[in-house]
């Protein structure tokens, strides 16, 4: 928390007003109830009626300018709170987008995501109470005790027993109170967890007749937060008593040894008055800072949580040469790529040596967990290999630029990705000066034209977030035309044509052979007939190449890749051949 | 807090930013929802806390009675200065008798006020806490009652929301805003009689702020509610980008556009500071101008006061004892104001609650008697027409005849719609003209459970719980021996991978069921189907995101599972669907073509196109 605090700096001027007219405010707070004191003991005692109006007079100036202040205070204090988190957010977000895949891992997309929004929203939340509440209180408590203090300094000493008293019961409720209260959270998050397992199976559950089963266990669940749900706010309820006893009873002592005090002529009816109403603002003011000190550790951990994402440096760094030309065309080559991911000891993929060329395709087949994907991500750079290079026409890639790199490629993920705004925005991500002719071409060889034309939006359709209003093959079909309006020298397709159905899966790739004559394609597939074809078949088992070469060699010398053929089309198949 | 919790908390919290709900991010002045039938849904609710008839009547009494002896601590006070100025005014002796009794009437009457306000939160914990049980079990019964029709076109969040959200928002409020309700109201009034009764004067003067701070209530509530609104929107339109480029990181970066996106941002986050500032402020200013009107009724009555003790009209100490009533008597006008904007809220919740309750259910089958005692297997569509919207026909009049220990598969493109047969099979859906036999006997004479109880069935979309893996394969057969469980595991090809997990059939899966692999998964319930014994099985064969070492394993399982069974097969094999003994071939959600493999060869449809594309080289 501290250190996020720096980021206040820029509005050091807003902090220091805050803090001037809350103290400003907050005397003249303050001096009302002894102004009322005098009213009494010099004005109504001694009947002076000029007394009483002169000062009714001051009172509304006080409160006149106490209100100004903190009004004041208010618009300087939203100002920085909310500035305060629109920068974090910035910072935050501009960090995020630099992150190479391994710290985006590291932390995680939803984990992230939620320290974007939701903790820098707690933590502006903190700024604000903060300036509101943590600057006033201790200075109300401050001032009160003072002016109690001046006011008389005998009766005083009763705040110094419950004072300490307020604050003990205060820390011993937070003590017992936040264990419970997480247990609640657990329990809570118990019932929900059993509630969410019986509708994501509500399918299995009725077919294996279990329902009695289930009501039963969601029936512990339930009567289990119900009772310590019970227990805990039934202990809880016990906190507002306590604390108004405190200030009542405190009240109560104050008239005792005032009274007392009025007898032996060292206090005044209207200062008594006045004192009452110090040791109240006193005792509302000692709640206020506990409450605040019970916030601080939930937004604290808010800020850890923030503090991680801005102190994580991406481990990728641009390189500063030029990528040399290559008279036949280019050529990308991996040479003993190795690559642990950040958590693991076993290399995801280990040792991988083999070239795509320009005009040919090159594949990798294996199952999911043998790090086909990996080797895509190594190439785009999203991750540094922990040893061995991977070269473009020669060059390690690690010594140019990020940019320079991924223009020389088109990536179609595995998980296909949309983004809210037209069809055309969408394409245009691929390359950003593209004409309509060039989209319109686009989508044609990605089979996409037919259905986009069928919206008489066309390519002003609007996709909704996340691509909810596609199904998954036209989502594919226009990420594939994104990576063709690109036309790049390497097409890389990882799995990217799993939601096509078989008729336009073969008429596309049939197009896209067209397009790709003069690029090199690396494809990533799990499905045999989609890679029958290829050049280069690299086979995949563990991290590993457990074989090379193209179809029919590869059915007589990889056993893995017989296996899978096996599996996938039939022994029947195989003997066709 | 520890990292793990905190992930769990995140993932929580992301999940309840999808959901287009309102409450939350703005507070207290945020957008509200609006109930569709206010009284209608209150009285209802009301309806459920019939049963604590009794306890609600000693609340409301114990409110008052707190509320009562609370609201007389002052006058009381006032009467111990009013002995004291006039002991001082007077000169004589300060009439300590009098204050030490009155003192202890104020401490008794504190006493009481403390024990009534405690007596009246502790029942007010059970009666909401018990609703929340009583609910909630109502939701979850009703859950187990509906059409699979309901699952289907509602998302789990949507479902999880009204059972948990809904239900807290209705128990919090019934727990905390109702008594907080009673005692504002009921403080106001008092409040107002003990104001009267000191001074109708100072009463009139009071009275005048009290529309002032109502109407700066209103309308900077108003103000900042507009603000709240548009600092909501904003931060909706935030969080999305936000995770649309997070999720979208990889194709972000592959097209070199993290500058766009961060423009935007940029763009988005501006607006939300304006509009957040704004709403802070103008919210943030309620609280000074509140006290201003305070303070200024606060030096009138103590100017007026002053003057009216000066010409002996009224004590000393009911001055004091007003000007307390004076700072108090705000409060619970904005707290009312407070309060019904939360129970707008709940009732809002409360709706979304019933509207589950109420929806329709299954049909009650408890008359129904019909049973297979020896069940053999066969199986035969009669003139079966089903669509899962009525005027949208997607099965018509269709007829199939599966012999015991035949299999069928069911082949087509992803989202052909190959789960409707299952639906269909499990009377997880009804059809709507024709009829489904099983051994000659319809199925509809039987009980759903009777009917699901020859079945087993195998889906891509494997389905464990947490527990330990012993408990999930005999999710399957009740009273399950262990000897049983790992001859299925054996069989399922699952044994050597749950021995060599550390604590073997003991390990317990987590949460997420993160802790094996998808494919072992799929082993689980492979073996958890072997377990249960069925007459007949349904079978997804797609094995996506499983690795080529397991799908292998899973293929022999699925195999010795088939092994005199009559067989539904989602089929992905080729060997499998060669060797089917009825190809049902589906496209757009309709069955086009069915018949073995060589005679829809000969037909040379899309079976045909279908097949070649995918398996011939």
């Amino acid at each position: 928390m501290i250190k996020l605090l720096k980021n206040l700096k820029p509005y050091w001027k807003n902090v220091v007003g805050v803090l001037t007219f809350t103290m400003i405010g907050v005397l003249c707070e303050l001096f009302l109830p002894r102004l009322m004191g005098n009213i009494v003991d010099k004005g109504v005692v001694k009947g002076n009626l000029n007394y009483i109006l002169t000062t009714g007079l001051k009172m509304i100036i006080f409160a006149i300018i106490g209100t100004c202040s903190m009004i004041v205070s208010a618009y300087l204090s939203s100002k920085a709170a909310t500035g305060f988190g629109r920068d974090l957010r910035r910072m935050i977000f501009t960090k995020a987008e630099g992150y190479s895949l391994n710290e985006m891992e590291k932390i995680g997309t939803s984990s992230l995501i939620t320290r974007t929004t939701n903790d820098i929203n707690q933590m502006q939340q903190v700024a604000i109470m903060s300036m509101r509440m943590m600057v006033r209180a201790p200075l109300m408590l401050i001032g009160g005790f003072v002016m109690a203090f001046s006011t008389n300094s005998t009766l005083s000493r009763i705040l110094l027993i419950s004072g300490p008293l307020l604050i003990m019961v205060i820390a011993i409720i937070g003590r017992i109170g936040f264990p419970l209260f997480k247990i609640i959270q657990e329990k809570i998050d118990r019932i929900n967890k059993t509630m969410r397992e019986e509708l994501s199976g509500i399918r299995v559950i009725r077919a294996f007749n279990k329902v009695d089963y289930e009501k039963k266990r969601f029936e512990k669940a339930n009567r289990d937060l119900t009772e310590t749900f019970l227990k805990v706010t039934r202990l809880m309820t016990l906190v507002m008593p306590i604390i108004m006893m405190i200030l009542n009873f405190t009240n109560v002592a104050v008239i005792w040894f005032g009274s007392n005090l009025i007898d032996t002529g060292n206090m005044q009816v209207g200062e008594l008055m006045a004192f009452i109403q110090y040791v109240m603002q006193i005792m509302f003011s000692l709640i206020m800072v506990s409450v605040i000190f019970i916030m601080f550790p939930r937004a604290s951990a808010s800020a850890a949580r923030v503090n991680e994402v801005l102190e994580l440096e991406s481990e990728i760094v641009d390189g500063t040469d030029n990528l040399p030309e290559n008279k036949d065309g280019d050529i990308l080559e991996l040479r003993n790529v190795t690559f642990n991911y950040f958590d693991s000891e076993t290399p995801a993929v280990k040792d991988i040596s083999f070239k795509v060329k320009k005009g040919e395709t090159t594949a990798i087949i294996g199952g999911t967990g043998s790090g086909k994907s990996t080797i895509l991500n190594l190439i785009m750079r999203f991750f540094n290999p922990t040893s061995g290079e991977i070269l473009l026409n020669g060059k390690n890639i690690k010594d140019i630029t990020q940019d320079e790199l991924r223009k020389h490629f088109s990536l179609v993920p595995q998980k296909t990705v949309l983004f809210t705004g037209t069809i055309r925005d969408n394409i245009k991500m691929g390359k950003e000066d593209a004409t309509d002719e060039e989209i319109i071409e686009a989508l044609k060889i990605a089979q996409a034209y037919d259905f986009v034309m069928k919206n008489k939006e066309g390519l002003d359709y609007e996709i909704s977030q996340g691509g909810k209003n596609l199904s998954g093959g036209q989502k594919q079909r226009l990420s594939i035309a994104r990576a063709i309006v690109r036309r790049p020298d390497f097409y890389l397709f990882d799995d990217s044509f799993s939601a096509l159905d078989f008729k336009t899966d073969k008429i596309l790739r049939e197009e896209l052979k067209k397009v790709t004559k003069n690029s090199g394609v690396l494809i990533v597939a799990q499905r045999i007939s989609t890679i029958m074809d290829a050049e280069t078949i690299v086979v995949l088992d563990d991290g590993e190449i457990v074989g090379m070469g193209n179809h029919k060699e590869l059915l007589k010398t990889c056993e893995v890749y017989r296996e899978i053929a096996q599996s996938q089309l039939g022994e029947e198949a195989l003997k066709d051949e | 807090m520890s990292e793990e919790n905190n992930k769990t908390e995140s993932k929580r919290k992301s999940r309840e930013t999808v959901q287009p709900r309102g409450q939350g991010q703005g507070g207290r002045f945020a957008t509200l929802e609006k109930p569709k039938d206010f009284s209608g849904s209150v009285k209802r609710l009301a309806g459920y806390l019939k049963p604590y008839k009794f306890k609600m009547i000693l609340v409301i009494i114990m409110a008052i009675g707190a509320t009562v002896f609370t609201v007389l601590s002052p006058s009381i006070i006032g009467r111990i200065t009013t002995s004291l100025y006039n002991s001082v005014k007077t000169g004589a002796p300060i009439d300590f008798n009098f204050i030490k009794n009155t003192i202890f009437v104020l401490i008794g009457i504190y006493l009481i006020a403390a024990i009534f306000s405690y007596f009246q939160q502790f029942l007010m914990a059970g009666v909401s806490q018990r609703l929340g049980y009583d609910l909630r079990k109502q939701a979850n019964e009703k859950i187990h009652r509906l059409p699979l029709k309901y699952f289907d076109s509602k998302t789990v969040g949507e479902i999880l929301s009204r059972v948990t959200n809904d239900i807290d928002t209705i128990i919090s409020t019934m727990q905390q805003s109702i008594t907080q309700l009673i005692t504002s109201a009921l403080t106001f009034i008092g409040i107002f009689v003990m104001m009267l009764i000191i001074s109708p004067m100072l009463t009139l003067i009071t009275l005048v702020t009290i529309p002032l701070s109502i109407l700066i209530t209103k309308n900077i509530a108003k103000r900042s509610q507009v603000y709240f609104s548009k600092q909501a929107n904003a931060l909706g339109e935030l969080n999305g980008h936000v995770e649309e480029s997070y999720t979208g990181h990889v194709t972000v970066k592959a097209y070199g556009r993290e500058n766009q996106f961060i423009e935007e941002f940029n763009e988005i986050n501006e607006r939300l500071y304006s509009h957040a500032w704004k709403a802070q402020f103008v919210s943030g200013i309620i609280m000074p101008l509140m006290s201003l009107v305070n303070n200024i009724g606060y030096v009138f009555v103590a100017v007026v006061g002053g003057i009216f003790v000066l010409r002996g009209n009224i004590t000393i100490g009911a001055v004091q004892a007003f000007m307390q009533y004076t700072r108090q008597f705000t409060q619970p006008i904005v707290q009312t104001a407070e309060i019904i904007n939360i129970l707008q809220s709940t009732v809002a919740s409360a709706e979304r609650v019933f509207e589950l309750l109420d929806e329709q259910e299954e049909d009650d089958e408890s008359h129904k008697v019909v049973k297979l005692e020896n069940p053999k297997g066969e199986v035969e569509f009669k003139n079966v027409t089903f669509g899962y919207s009525k005027d949208k026909p997607l099965i018509k009049d269709m007829n199939i005849h599966v012999s015991p220990g035949q299999t069928v598969a069911i082949v087509g493109p992803t989202g052909a719609g190959k789960t409707t047969i299952v639906n269909l099979l499990m009377r997880f859906y009804e059809i709507d003209d024709g009829a489904i036999l099983i051994d000659g006997v319809n199925t509809k004479e039987m009980k759903r459970e009777e009917v699901r109880r020859l079945f087993s069935m195998v889906l891509q979309d494997t389905w464990l719980f947490n527990g330990t893996i012993k408990e999930n394969i005999a999710y399957g057969k009740e009273n399950a021996t262990d000897e049983e469980i790992i001859r299925a595991a054996k069989l399922a090809q699952a044994d050597h991978f749950i021995r060599t997990l550390p604590k073997g059939y003991d390990t317990v899966l987590n949460e997420e069921i993160s802790n094996i692999s998808q494919g072992q998964k799929q082993l689980l319930t492979i073996a958890r189907a072997i377990l249960a014994n069925p007459t007949i099985l349904i079978l997804d064969e797609a094995t996506s995101s499983v690795d080529t070492r397991t799908e292998i394993l899973i293929q022999k399982g699925m195999d010795v599972l088939m092994k005199g069974r009559t067989s539904f097969v989602i089929a992905h094999r080729l060997s499998t669907i060669r060797n089917a003994d009825i190809i049902l071939v589906m496209n757009n959600g309709q069955i086009i073509e069915q018949g073995t493999h060589e005679e829809l060869m000969k037909l040379n449809g899309f079976y045909a196109d279908l097949y070649n594309s995918q398996f011939a080289a």
